[in-house]
């Protein structure tokens, strides 16, 4: 029932039974250097700016995320009335905001939080009973959210003194920006796999051309297409991974050295990765090995399909 | 095994051979010869499936070389052993690697033959130059382990181009000796060489035919060397 594979057939199926080669029939194609060092760097390069790249794109759509989210579920009610009518103004507010589908929850704002407000901007002395400070109302939305324009009616007929601020006006093109960044993003690793495949692929003809004498002594002895494109998709292959598993741990150890993120998580500080975000880097080596694994195979191929 | 019908050839120009027709026969002995530049090597190519006829038809083994892929040309010469007249090696691994090379190509166990590939090695006697790299050897050197090369495999055929091209009469007899023992252990044997005193030794050891390449034809020459 629980029969074990034997170690060869283990090997055979394991992705890293190709990252260790076959040593013997590797060593039909003669180490080139020239090849070898392009490629490693290419591989190393490109995977330490596709770090970045990652980790801007994980930043910005966690941070367009958080914005929509925060900002969808709070906005504010402004009521600027004389000091004797603010109490009863802030009265009726409630009471239309109570009745407003959509709303889930809708508090005014206590002196001492408007005053906590205020601090960073005028000073912890601040006198906010003296001063004809507006009454701030928090509005907390239901899942669907309530209609804006139809709110706005209601309160200019019931509350003159109110303005709604559902921040939509700011938080939209932010949002936007923070989406579209991610997209350049995105678009960027995709543009990074690209250059990393054609700079193999570079790499991969030269070396099958270099090596048509090597390639041609194979024909004569009785080597298959698939076991001479072998020797070469695997070294390609082989240094890719490592080439990009050293650009990543670069890439990483830069992004360590970032200023951490402060608590109200500033657009540049906020670039570095979090919680299992982590993982993703570590996708990088196995997909520039698979990009290149496929860039020397249809090198291999095109090239040995032309020979007669 | 090999047999060509009505086979023609050019490289573009005129002709290089016309009409030829052959049926190599297992256990066969064969000499092949003719001017340099009569087609010894072209006739040699189009018998282990490195070209096609232009006109006519070569059957290796039962296969029309004409519907044959790639995968059954590098298949069939497994079956077919070719000594080559510049011999071909891998420059970069060392002459026992470069014997091992076809068993390694077809997916052989290396290592589980090593003790043939000695006695290989032992056989042409290239022991103590087995660590070597092809351009350190010697042209002898050279041309025996390109015949234990193209023996390695056991193959059925044995095709061998000038394999006495540059070496000394000792050392011709001592290859030649190899081959006719080859051919008593059952292999097709064809030599290419326009070295008549070959032929003339070879005569007394093996029942040899002689093939001439002479006005594009291919004859069977008499015994009149
Ligand atoms: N790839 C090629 N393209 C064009 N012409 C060729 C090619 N190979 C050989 N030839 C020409 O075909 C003719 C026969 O060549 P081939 O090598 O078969 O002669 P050969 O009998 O083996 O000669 P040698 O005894 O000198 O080895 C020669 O004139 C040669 O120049
Ligand atoms: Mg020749």
């Amino acid at each position: 029932m629980n029969k074990r594979l034997s170690p060869r057939a283990l090997a055979a199926i394991s992705p890293l039974a190709l990252l260790k080669g076959e040593p013997q029939a590797d060593r039909v194609v003669p180490p080139t250097g020239f090849t070898a060092r392009l490629t490693l760097f290419a591989a190393a390069a490109m995977t330490f700016l596709a770090v970045f790249a990652l980790a801007l794109s994980l930043a910005t759509g966690r941070m367009a995320a958080n914005w929509s989210q925060e900002l969808a579920r709070s906005s504010t009610l402004r009521i600027s009335a004389p000091a004797d009518q603010i109490a009863a103004q802030t009265e009726a507010a409630l009471q239309v905001l109570a009745t407003t589908r959509g709303v889930a929850r809708a508090r005014a704002l206590t002196a001492e939080e408007q005053q906590g407000l205020l601090e960073p901007w005028f000073g912890p002395d601040l006198p906010v009973d003296s001063l004809p400070i507006p009454q701030l109302v928090e509005i907390v939305e239901d899942g669907e959210g309530y209609d804006a324009a139809g709110l706005r009616l209601r309160l200019q007929a019931e509350v003159p003194g109110a303005v709604l601020d559902d921040h939509a006006r700011w938080r939209r093109p932010l949002v936007r920006a923070a989406e579209r960044i991610r997209a350049l993003g995105l678009l960027s690793l995709l543009l990074i796999g690209g250059v990393m495949a054609a700079m193999i692929t570079l790499a991969a003809n030269s070396a099958l051309a270099a090596n048509a004498q090597v390639i041609a002594v194979l024909r004569l002895v009785g080597a298959r297409d698939e076991f001479i494109a072998r020797a070469f998709v695997r070294r390609f292959t082989f240094r890719a991974f490592w080439g990009a598993a050293l650009g990543m741990a670069l890439g990483l150890a830069a992004l360590l050295a970032l200023p951490q993120a402060q608590a109200e998580g500033g657009f540049l500080t906020g670039l570095g990765l979090r919680g299992w975000h982590w993982i993703w880097p570590f996708v990088l080596p196995p997909v520039a090995a698979a990009v290149s694994f496929a860039a020397t195979r249809a090198a291999a191929r095109r090239m040995l399909g032309n020979l007669a | 095994m090999i047999e060509l019908d009505n086979l023609a050839y050019s490289y573009g120009g005129g002709e290089l051979l016309s009409d030829i027709s052959l049926r190599l026969t297992p256990g066969s002995f064969h000499f092949l010869t003719g001017p340099s530049g009569a087609g010894k090597t072209t006739f040699l190519k189009l018998c282990y499936g490195a070209l096609i006829p232009t006109a006519g038809q070569a059957v290796l083994f039962g296969q029309d070389v004409r519907e044959m892929t790639r995968d059954d040309v590098a298949t069939i010469r497994r079956r077919i052993g070719v000594v080559h007249q510049d011999c071909q090696f891998l420059d970069h691994l060392t002459v026992a690697e470069n014997i091992a090379l076809p068993l390694m190509v077809s997916g052989h166990d290396v290592e589980a033959e090593q003790q043939n590939l000695g006695e290989l090695i032992a056989w042409c006697g290239l022991t103590h130059r087995a660590g070597a790299l092809p351009p350190e050897l010697s042209g002898g050197e050279r041309q025996r382990a390109a015949l234990a090369r193209a023996v390695i495999m056991s193959p059925e055929v044995i095709l061998a181009d000038e394999p006495t091209g540059n070496v000394d009469w000792e050392m011709s007899q001592r290859l030649l000796a190899l081959l006719v023992e080859l051919n008593r252990m059952g292999k097709t044997v064809m030599i290419a060489t326009h070295d008549l005193g070959l032929i003339r030794a070879a005569k007394s050891r093996v029942q040899a035919r002689v093939l001439r390449i002479a006005k594009r034809r291919l004859q069977l020459a008499g015994a009149d060397l």
